[in-house]
């Protein structure tokens, strides 16, 4: 009896050894932000070349620090690292798709549209404007009945490229928050309860009374929650869309390095808060073939995976920067 | 006031505390029946063939399941029990058995201490002792942070289990010439068993739903794995993943995996209850 | 029950203690091993700040300034408010199960609340912030708000925070407690009970006076594991706790725990001084489980001191 379940149990672990060498495996670890969207890609890809590329998301630091120590063959960050940091780990780094963000909240009898301009949202966040029945609100939105509540701010808990985004929003609109607060994946909030993830925030908002939170497009959407119009830098009132967030990456200056932001940007359809997501990989490759696989799967993500992308609230890049950062990656990655 | 009204008095406390008890074990059952109430709504839809069978797909595609992590699950609990279990049985055995003055009161208190780390931390630990040496993420770097978790809870409700055998069963063995080594075996272990697998359950169930110690050990793995030196699925990463994610049928999984977790200790804790039940020594 | 004799000279004896003694070190070899990884990876933020972390209270990543206090707060805050609001459920539960309950009876009911003890942390977390925390915003809190004469009961009723997060912690602990409990006071030998009625108590007084002070020592140990359990505790709480450092007795403010604040910021954190800061904080926990287990055998053996009962 042992014996036959000892046979059994090697045979198992040999077909499964066997499984393992049939194709090519990657593994990848980072941002939440892009898992819905990479795990599509993967999986289509996977069908169609059987190159498996598991990719796990375990926040923006693990996959930068993974990365790093050898333990995944790519990162992936909402929040892309500086040249001297890329330089000193020998790192690449290239963004793969945008992402924009919703101010989404929960005030009684109002529903989706309320007008905010950029810089009453870093005085909400900052705990300047308490009460949603507060003149400037009120005076932006004429025939809105604002009831008499608390603002009750939510904000992430956990470190993450949607924070950094939103607080490169805020350093870009408001020189106080700047100043007194900074940008960061996790930064020293002034008021306001944090919830964990997206869902955390998104379900702090829709469980309280009075809240405002920030929160990626999808969950927005998915969980049909109220979410406002924002005054970009030009002036006019903006819904987060792939239209809007387009727009706004459209002239962004992108550096060799990559590290790029377009937080409050110019543009008359520019929506103020947007932002890459990146992956990240280590410039000297040992395994040739793998790295040939991977080239393989951006190209192919880049040229079939716009409709993917777009179904799931993805923005996909302008087609220039797609050949630039390919080029770059035959040349800069070995 | 004499005797008699003394005594209602204390009976009538006692009825009532009585009845008090009565009402902490009804709320304790209702809450359990309101929280499996609210999974099971919110998962039942979740639970068809194609979730036991299938490996997980992307959200638009359907259809798709978790049956790698349920697999994988298994797999790592189970490695982490065959680790904790001897161990913290034999530790227990130390501390009730053999244990005498410094050493064990050092060993019991290690224990003790090691009950409060976070779950987080074992995967820290974890992490810095198996996943940087091996250069990878593997399901069993996932099961030495799970039994670092089991490890505590073992050791002391087998201990205090251990304690409770009555030393004129331990005397009876010995005054008929069994050596100490098969009493214990024989004779404690064996009267222990229920209470034993009690505290076994209890660490598997401590275990068995915890996302945070593998995330950076055992990783996940959107594709078939069983080898113990790669990155597996299991449920609960999977789990945490569908659920902090913005999608309704993902959502949906995630609520159906919390379901099959609660399943699977509950069919794991009454076989090894019935287990030991047939297991002990009568009388 | 050191009886025996060990030292015979029958190989199996020796093998066997052997063995026994070397899983044994085990445990403190892993004990050493814990503490070692949390120490160095702990050292940059210690050098940094040195004992002033404990006493700081800001949290700034961006600046770079870290101080462990609010976190320090909310975990002895939350852990203990959890045990007293566990303890009597769970020892109600236990002697329910062991005195009153027909036979019948007893293993489905014990059966059912060890199930509790099944739920994955992340689902208690997610009922708390989407069935829990509502109720609480909308009838218990404005309820406890009449007695905001009370420095516990003051604030803005949110829903989530402090008193939130010790419930549901309390819930989840209750399995574990009762449950060795149950075990411990199970096996008091009845010819006590018998004593206890001979001498003329009622049924309530035997319990009361005679298995539970049996069983202290037991209990007592199922009181440490859960506490230990709810100083540990991360997803559940990280869900309902509100996420913000603050030191504060009212029970409606949100809070931060140390377990909260690795499980948010662990995976995120980029910048050396920040994971090493986040270890420190483990570390510190790890110290406070030491003192509350080192507090907790004093007691015990005040405890032993004061009651000497026969056959233990």
């Amino acid at each position: 009896m042992i014996k036959k379940l000892f046979v059994v149990t090697l045979a198992v672990l040999a077909l499964a050894a066997g499984a393992a060498f049939a194709a090519e495996t990657l593994n990848g670890a980072g941002a939440t932000f892009p898992y819905p969207l990479y795990s599509k890609w993967f999986y289509t890809y996977e069908q169609q070349t059987g190159t498996k590329i598991n990719y796990q998301s375990i926040g923006s630091g693990g996959g930068i620090s993974q990365v790093k120590a050898g333990t995944v063959d790519f990162g992936a960050s909402d929040a892309p690292l500086t040249g001297d940091k890329l330089a000193e780990a020998n790192l690449f780094q290239f963004p793969t798709v945008a992402g924009a963000e919703a101010i989404v909240y929960n005030i009684p009898g109002v529903q989706k549209g309320l007008k905010l301009t950029s810089e009453q949202v870093a005085e909400i966040y900052l705990g300047k404007i308490t009460r949603w029945n507060d003149k400037s609100i009120t005076t932006e939105n004429p025939g809105v009945r604002m009831p008499d509540l608390p603002i009750v701010v939510a904000h992430r808990s956990d470190g993450s490229g949607t924070t950094n985004i939103f607080t490169w929003f805020l350093s870009d609109v408001s020189p106080e928050w700047k100043q007194k607060v900074g940008s960061g994946t996790s930064v020293n909030w002034p008021v306001g309860i944090g919830g964990k993830g997206n869902e955390g925030v998104a379900g702090t908002v829709r469980q309280t009374r009075g809240a405002i939170g920030y929160v990626e497009l999808a969950y927005a959407l998915q969980n049909q929650m109220p979410y406002a119009m924002l005054r970009n830098r030009d002036g006019n009132y903006l819904y987060p869309s792939i239209e809007t967030a387009v727009a706004a990456a459209a002239n962004a200056k992108v550096p060799d390095t990559y590290y790029v932001r377009f937080t409050y940007a110019s543009g008359k359809d520019a929506y103020p808060i947007a932002g890459f997501t990146f992956m990240l990989l280590p410039k000297e490759w040992k395994d040739k073939q793998k790295l040939t696989a991977f080239k393989d799967f951006i190209k192919w993500a880049y040229k079939n995976g716009d409709s993917d992308a777009k179904s799931l609230d993805y923005v996909p890049l302008p087609e220039k920067l797609k050949d630039r950062i390919l080029s770059d990656l035959a040349k800069k990655v070995k | 006031m004499n005797g008699g009204m003394r005594y209602t008095r204390r009976k009538i406390t006692g009825h009532l505390m009585f009845a008090l008890s009565l009402f902490a074990a009804l709320c304790t059952v209702l809450v359990l029946f309101w929280i499996l109430g609210y999974v099971f709504i919110k998962g039942a839809s979740g639970l068809n063939l194609d979730f036991f069978t299938k490996l997980p797909t992307p959200v638009g595609v359907p259809g798709g399941g978790m049956a790698n992590a349920i697999v994988g699950s298994i797999e790592v609990v189970g490695m982490a029990a065959l680790m904790a279990v001897p161990i913290g049985v034999a530790t227990a055995i130390y501390l009730s058995e053999y244990g005498r003055g410094q050493l064990a009161n050092v060993v019991r208190f290690t224990a003790d201490v090691l009950s409060g780390v976070p779950a987080i931390v074992a995967g820290i630990v974890a992490y810095a002792l198996v996943v940087s040496s091996m250069g990878r993420f593997s399901a069993f770097s996932g099961s030495v942070a799970l039994a670092l978790l089991m490890l505590p809870i073992i050791i002391r409700s087998a201990e205090e289990i251990f304690l409770t055998v009555p030393n004129t069963l331990r005397e009876a063995s010995l005054a008929l010439g069994v050596p100490k080594w098969r009493t214990i075996m024989k004779i404690v272990i064996a009267t222990a068993g229920g209470g034993l697998m009690t505290g076994i359950m209890l660490a598997i169930a401590r275990v068995g739903g915890e996302a945070a110690p593998l995330l950076f050990t055992a990783f996940s793995n959107s594709f078939w794995n069983i080898r113990p030196d790669q990155p597996i699925a299991t449920l609960p990463v999977q789990l945490f993943n569908y659920a902090i994610s913005p999608y309704e049928d993902w959502h949906r999984k995630a609520w159906a995996a919390a379901l099959v977790l609660i399943f699977m200790v509950l069919v794991l804790n009454v076989w090894a209850k019935w287990y030991a039940l047939r297991n002990s020594p009568k009388g | 029950m050191r009886i025996g004799r060990e030292n015979s000279h029958n190989e199996g004896e020796r093998a066997f203690k052997g063995l026994i003694m070397l899983f044994s070190l085990i445990v403190l070899v892993i004990g050493g091993l814990v503490v070692y990884e949390l120490v160095s990876a702990s050292d940059l933020s210690f050098k940094k700040f040195g004992f002033g972390f404990l006493l700081g209270t800001q949290w700034d990543p961006v600046q770079e300034v870290f101080g462990a206090l609010p976190f320090i707060w909310g975990t002895f805050y939350t852990s203990t408010l959890a045990l007293l609001l566990a303890l009597p459920v769970s020892l109600g539960i236990a002697i329910f199960l062991t005195e009153l309950a027909p036979g019948w009876l007893r293993q489905p009911i014990g059966f059912v609340i060890e199930l509790l003890a099944a739920i994955p942390s992340l689902v208690y977390g997610i009922w708390g912030l989407f069935v829990l925390a509502p109720i609480f915003q909308t009838y218990v809190e404005p309820f406890l708000g009449r007695f905001s004469f009370l420095p516990f009961f003051t604030g803005y009723p949110l829903g989530l925070g402090i008193l939130t997060a010790s419930v549901i912690v309390a819930g989840m602990i209750v399995p574990t407690i009762s449950a060795i409990s149950r075990e411990v006071m199970y096996t008091v030998p009845d010819s006590q009970r018998e004593g206890g009625l001979a001498l003329g108590m009622t049924r309530w007084e035997v319990v009361s006076k005679v298995v539970v002070p049996y069983s202290r020592s037991g209990i007592l140990g199922a009181v440490i594991l859960g506490y230990g359990r709810a100083l540990g505790e991360t997803m559940a709480v990280t869900m309902v706790i509100g996420n913000t450092p603050k030191i504060s007795l009212s029970l409606f403010e949100p809070g931060y725990t140390i377990s909260s604040a690795l499980a948010n910021e662990f995976a995120e954190a980029v910048s050396k001084m920040h994971v090493s800061a986040l270890v420190e904080l483990g570390l510190i926990l790890f110290f406070i489980s030491i003192i509350i287990n080192t507090f907790a055998k004093l007691l015990l053996w005040r405890m032993n001191r004061g009651m000497k009962v026969s056959g233990v």
